[in-house]
């Protein structure tokens, strides 16, 4: 009886008794939440281009970011660095196009997402040798990334909103907006399904392979320097952070690996959840539940919607 | 280089000819010293047993296999080999021997699909649906509706193609190469496993093609009765090589093909 009220009627007592707590929970899960949904959209462009789990998405955070840092530190300024980053995602994916994708057209997809392992292990090989093992500061200042908190005295106590979290919801909502609109009116886009639903076909009727896929890749890196920027004005940049991009799993389980606005929602919920979860049922298996409570949740999802919320059902005529 | 008995038959200009082409997968040999060519305007069967080298035919002539020797000559420009998106934008649109639709999209977008090349309005527009944009997906929409009429799949246009029943996604993957236009369409046994209905409609939409858009077909086909009624020339293959070349009474008569269809006396 004892532990049935502390799992079901406690937990909600507290959040209607401190109303302050559970916004404050609230907002901290739903900016957690838009940087999941953030690192998810990375891995949903590729999915959909190529019907490939790009293992290095995670990895393309880390470099993005430590890019970001070791370009600022040689002396440059922050936007020079930033734009220099850019363009060397836009290399990255230029050549995983032509070193990676292109000799593989047409081989199964197994194949493609293992070279996405080769890939991965590459990028801390390489991001080790030029920018060394330390973790790093992101570079705020220069970019105009505001420091301090908002502090309301609301709901009989007090709520506070970092400032960082605040840019980095916004900036997050934005970029998903834009791409989902690019990959969702455009003929690229139309181009893009196409790719992801078969090569040949894709090739039979003009689409360009190399040209699609070096776009994706490339929106992939854009998407990996923004949220490497902010996960690392967060904690810092150090290669841990590819840990936390595993995390966009059990989003995607969750929203569809094919869903743009899944990948959101998917993100909302685990941030949420995940917050939630740690704050008020946390301390009854004695904390650390932020390490394993989204893919709890993610399992729960799949065993009524195993396509995720928005994901497109799986049509198989036998 | 002619095989034996396979006078001229159709006239027209030559659209597209292969020249002593050649292609082997490792020790295999699939295609070896292969000549022939494809005249405007006309239906040209490419026949054989099975692995007799038809499918990697048509994807030398596509540009999914690039050939070991040979030449290829297209529209006059002759290369050593054609890349897919050459052939694509040249002018050659082709279907698959095992259905290849876009499944998760409608028929109506993978018609629209065929549409890419045709496409020119750059992406600012298309983000807005406006100005010339909207124009020009009107305009595609309009002949790609032609096309769904032609095809006579106007109640299908807006299920995805996963769904549709195998005739019909053959039917579809049609639509998709005439939208664009193609002067030489690939066909890759277009009537396999089908029942004899849709054979039926499967031909009159080859031969319909063939009359009405005027476009060049060369088709790879099992079905002796249907390459017997279609065709203008038929090209017979076995084991990578031409053994015969003619109109399709000539290649019936011609031993070597006999030989080759039923086997021969040991």
């Amino acid at each position: 009886m004892e532990l049935l009220y502390q799992i079901f009627v406690d937990p909600f007592v507290q959040m209607a008794t401190a109303p302050d707590l559970f916004v404050q929970t609230l907002w901290e899960g739903l900016v957690g939440g838009m940087l999941y949904a953030l690192i998810a959209l990375g891995f949903v462009l590729i999915f959909k281009a190529s019907g490939v789990f790009n293992f290095a998405q995670g990895i393309m955070v880390v470099f993005a970011a430590l890019t970001l840092v070791g370009l600022y530190d040689a002396g440059l300024p922050a936007f020079l660095a930033l734009g220099l980053t850019i363009v060397v995602m836009f290399l990255l994916a230029f050549t995983v196009e032509r070193a990676v994708l292109r000799p593989l057209v047409n081989q199964p997809d197994i194949i493609l997402f293992m070279a996405t392992f080769g890939i991965t292990y590459f990028l801390i090989g390489f991001g080790e040798f030029v920018f060394g093992g330390d973790p790093k500061v992101m570079v705020t200042d220069g970019l105009f990334l505001p420091k301090g908190a908002i502090t309301y005295k609301a709901l009989g106590g007090i709520v506070q909103l970092q400032k960082l979290d605040i840019v980095a919801a916004v900036t997050a909502t934005i970029m998903v907006a834009a791409l989902g609109i690019f990959f969702s009116k455009t003929r690229i886009g139309r181009a893009l399904r196409a790719v992801a639903d078969s090569h040949s076909a894709a090739l039979s009727v003009g689409i360009s392979l190399e040209q699609i896929w070096v776009i994706v890749w490339f929106a992939a890196g854009l998407v990996a320097l923004v949220t490497g920027i902010f996960w690392g004005a967060r904690s810092d940049v150090s290669f841990a952070l590819e840990v936390i991009a595993l995390k966009a799993l059990p989003v995607l389980i969750l929203g569809g690996f094919t869903s743009i606005p899944g990948a959101i929602v998917g993100g909302l919920i685990i941030g949420i959840g995940e917050k939630l979860g740690e704050f008020y049922w946390g301390p009854l298996v004695g904390g650390g539940t932020d390490a394993w409570f989204a893919y709890v949740i993610a399992l729960v999802f799949l065993l009524f919607r195993p396509q995720g919320l928005f994901g497109e059902t799986i049509i198989e005529r036998v | 280089m002619r095989a034996p008995g396979g006078p001229e038959v159709a006239a027209g200009e030559v659209l597209l000819s292969v020249e002593n082409v050649s292609l082997s997968f490792g020790g295999v040999k699939a295609v070896s010293d292969v000549s022939f060519d494809i005249r405007k305007g006309e239906i040209r069967a490419i026949i054989g047993p099975n692995g007799a080298g038809k499918t990697s035919m048509l994807n030398i002539i596509n540009g999914f296999y690039q050939p070991q020797q040979g030449r290829i000559t297209f529209k006059g420009e002759a290369r050593a080999k054609m890349r897919p998106h050459e052939a694509a934008t040249g002018g050659i649109a082709r279907t698959f021997q095992n259905v290849a639709l876009f499944r998760g999209m409608t028929a109506l977008d993978n018609i629209m699909a065929g549409r890419t090349l045709k496409m020119h309005s750059n992406f600012f527009w298309q983000l807005l649906r406006h100005g010339p944009a909207m124009q020009e997906e009107v305009e595609h929409r309009r002949s790609v509706e032609e096309i769904i009429d032609f095809l006579k799949i106007q109640e299908i246009r807006r299920v995805p193609v996963g769904r549709l029943p195998y005739g019909l996604q053959k039917r579809v993957e049609l639509g998709r190469a005439l939208a664009m236009e193609p002067e030489l369409l690939l066909l890759d046994e277009p009537m396999a496993g089908m029942n004899l209905e849709e054979k039926e409609d499967m031909s009159r939409f080859v031969l319909d093609a063939n009359d009405y858009f005027g476009t060049t077909i060369a088709l790879i086909e099992h079905d002796m009765g249907v390459v017997m009624d279609l065709s203008d020339r038929v090209v017979v293959l076995d084991h990578g090589i031409k053994i015969a070349d003619g109109t399709p009474d000539e290649v019936k008569r011609n031993q070597a093909v006999i030989d080759a269809y039923l086997g021969v006396a040991h």
